[in-house]
Formats: C-alpha cells, structure tokens, sequence
C-alpha cells in the first residue's frame, strides 16, 4: 500500500493552520468538482483532495496522521506500525454509506475501522420502515447506447453482522441497459436498493450512466464527435473516405477545400433517441512526413509551383 | 446468486418522479426538495404541491445540487447560480461548435 502525502496533496505546509487547510480544499474541491470541471482525471483527483481533507480538517486524525512522522514520501510502500493510533480516539466520520470504495486503502487501514459503529443499536420491535436509496454507476461502451446492451455489474454494500462488526456484501446483478441512453442518465431498479425494516419496502436502486473512456469519439448529450484525420490533397480537391462510426465504418464525402476547423454533420448518426443525436466529424488535414527522396521533391515542387504564404493576413 | 437480467426505467423526459421519489432518492427532506423549487432549480407540473410532478431528468439535476452543497459549502442560492451557468457553459459550447460547422 502506498503513502500518501496529505500535505503535498493539498498544497499545503505541515504547519498550516485549520483555516489555511480549509481555503485550499474550497479551491481544489471547486477546481476538480466532478460536477464543474471538465478536465481529464477531475473525479480521482477531487476524492483524492477530499480524503486528504477528510483527515487534516479533523484535529484527532490529523495528530494522528501527524504522528506517523514527516519522512515518508508520496508513493513509499507503506504498512501502519502496531498501535499507531494507541490514544486516540475517533469520533466517525467516515465515507458515506454505500460508496465502500470512496477512499484509498492507505485511508482505510488506519481509520477505516471505526467506521459505522454509531449505526449499531437495535429499533424497536414493530419499527417498520422503507429501506434507502442506493446509488452506483456503471460503465457502459458508447457502442451499447447505440444497441442496448446487458450488463454485470456487483455492487459492494457494507453491512453490519450480528455483532455490530462492518462487513461488506457484494453481490451482482444483471441488468439491462436500453438503447438510446446518455451519459449521466440513470436507470431506476425499483425494489433493489437497501432492505426495509420490519414490513417496510425495499429502496430503490439508481444506476448512473457513464461511458468507458474513447480514443475515437467524444459525447455530448446524444451528439458524437470524431477527429478524422484526412491527407491534404483529400482535403484540397475532395474525396469520398472511409470513416468509422459506433455503427460500423461509413462513406463520408470530404468537400474540395475542407479547412482546418471546419465540422462535418453526418444527421441523426448519434446515438438514437427522440431525436436522435448527430455525428460530427473534424477532419484533421495530416502532413505525409518528407522521409524519403520521393517526398522532398514533391514538397520542393510544391514549395517552388504553388504562389503560396500562409501567413499573408499576418502582414508578413 | 441472482442471474436474471433486470429492466429498470430509464429516467428521461417521459417519467414523472413525486416530491417523494425525489426527496428519498438524494436521502433529504422534502423541504430541500421544496426549498430547490423555490430557487428555481426544479420546476414541477402541477399547481398545489401535492400534485407535484417532476420530470425525470430532474433527479440528475437535484443529485448534482446536493453534492455542490455539501462538497463546496454553498447554499442553494449559490447552487442554483452555479447550475444556470454550467447550464449556460453548455449552450456556449453547442453554439461554438455550431459556427465551426457555418464556418466560411
């Protein structure tokens, strides 16, 4: 398990005082906001900044923290000494329930097991009630959401067993995913979130939608995007190219002179919906590299034949 | 184990969600929900709040509310000022994207 460095992570001096500590996590938690930011990694980096704060916000931690001393390093292997936390004493504050993954393992060896004990205690005889909600999310291809698809997902829960201890259940489900869906949509499986107590119902359980990652295209919405790049004479005089779609390669006529920046809409080749999303391809004018004799001379042809100064609304 | 393949209801335009669904399925209570009413953040079908209808695209809409308040300290007014420009950050971007496709 890997040490983290809650200081570095926050941007902080070990020294810094509670109200330092407070206005770098309300700066990184409003730069990485899942919700807000569009960068590239914003979800790990904003748990990442929560736990930190998680535990430096809390003076018991933090003295705790603190005590493992200032000489690891970020990355270092790390295993908590025996009795590291002899003497102290946490009051929870833990993750919320139903996100068992919310924190790193490094979090949870040396807080994590004081976890949920406040839930303990047993209601009444009688006490009815309806279960919680639960929320997860699973990840889909953008090719699902142009066919529908069926999906595994197991979901981990932790549960208190008969002696008040925190185990966590998993268990899976299939569930399936209709086409047609966008990212941040959420399917509703009714019945399937928390048990009830007593004779309550079961809660229900919510399923966010998020795509897997893609080299090749981007999602707005139901609206795709795809960079194809394109040679520079297909561009300058025009052609029909091979272009690749969630459904399967496609003809796409590139006009004479495409420029840089300029979007091709391919209608309702999004993902299906009422209405449906477009496709929208940017062509991507590649150079051919002037590795070989062959190469240079055309360039040189070029350089010599063709009157042209792509800088000359630059006045130079 | 449980192998049979489920079917839940996809939650778009066309499902309707109560004050209830929607308070339960962000475990707050009904007056945060109201309260996202009053800001204008939601805006339910249906005059007298027991009528209240939400469209299902709504619960998105609240679940983001409610992890902007509690991971950035704002109130809901600050919430629902957050969401409009999100919201208008969208419509900026579509635009953009929509002169690039115009372009001369």
């Amino acid at each position: 398990m890997d040490f983290k460095d809650y200081y570095s992570i926050m941007g902080i001096e070990r020294n810094a005082s509670q109200d330092v500590i407070k206005r770098a996590y309300r700066k990184l938690a409003r730069k990485y906001h899942p919700d807000v930011s569009k960068e590239a990694g914003a979800e790990s980096r904003f748990k990442e900044v929560g736990e930190a704060y998680a535990v430096l916000k809390d003076p018991e931690k933090r003295a705790a923290y603190d005590q493992l001393g200032a000489n690891w390093k970020a990355g270092q292997d790390f295993q908590p000494p025996p009795d590291w936390d002899a003497g102290f004493e946490f009051s929870g504050g833990g993750p919320a329930a139903g996100d068992a993954s919310a924190y790193s393992d490094f979090f949870e060896s040396l807080f994590g097991h004081s976890f949920g004990s406040a839930q303990a205690g047993r209601r009444p005889a009688g006490f009815h009630a309806r279960g919680e909600d639960h929320h997860a999310k699973v990840l889909i291809d953008l090719e699902d959401a142009y066919h529908g698809a069926s999906r595994s997902i197991t979901l981990r829960t932790p549960e208190l067993d008969s002696s008040g201890r925190v185990t966590t259940k998993q268990r899976t489900l299939n569930v399936k995913i209709p086409k047609g869906v966008k990212q941040g949509q959420r399917i509703r499986l009714s019945g399937q979130g928390a048990p009830g107590l007593g004779q309550g119902q079961a809660g229900d359980l919510y399923l966010e939608i998020e795509f897997n990652p893609n080299s090749l295209y981007r999602v707005e919405g139901r609206d795709v995007y795809l960079d194809l790049p394109v040679t520079p004479w297909e561009a300058a005089l025009g052609a029909t190219v091979k272009a690749p779609t969630p459904n399967g390669p496609v003809d796409l006529t590139i006009p004479e002179g495409t420029t840089s920046g300029r979007k091709l809409r391919l209608r309702k080749r999004g993902i299906p919906g009422n209405p449906p999303g477009d496709l929208y391809v940017a062509p991507q004018i590649t150079l051919p590299p002037a590795d070989s004799k062959a190469a240079k001379a055309l360039y040189q042809k070029m350089e010599r034949e063709l009157a042209f100064n792509p800088r000359s609304r630059l006045g130079v | 184990m449980n192998q049979k393949t489920l079917t839940g209801i996809l939650l778009d335009e066309g499902i309707d969600l109560s004050l209830n669904d929607l308070s339960r399925a962000c475990s707050s209570s009904i007056e945060w929900v109201i309260e996202l009413v009053e800001e204008g953040v939601l805006e339910p079908i249906g005059h007298e709040q027991a009528d209240w209808r939400f469209p299902g695209t709504s619960l998105q809409k609240a679940r983001v509310a409610l992890r902007l308040q509690q991971d950035l300290g704002i109130n809901l007014a600050g919430v629902a000022l957050a969401l409009d420009m999100l919201d208008e950050i969208d419509t900026l971007r579509s635009r953009l994207c929509w002169f690039e496709i115009n372009d001369i």
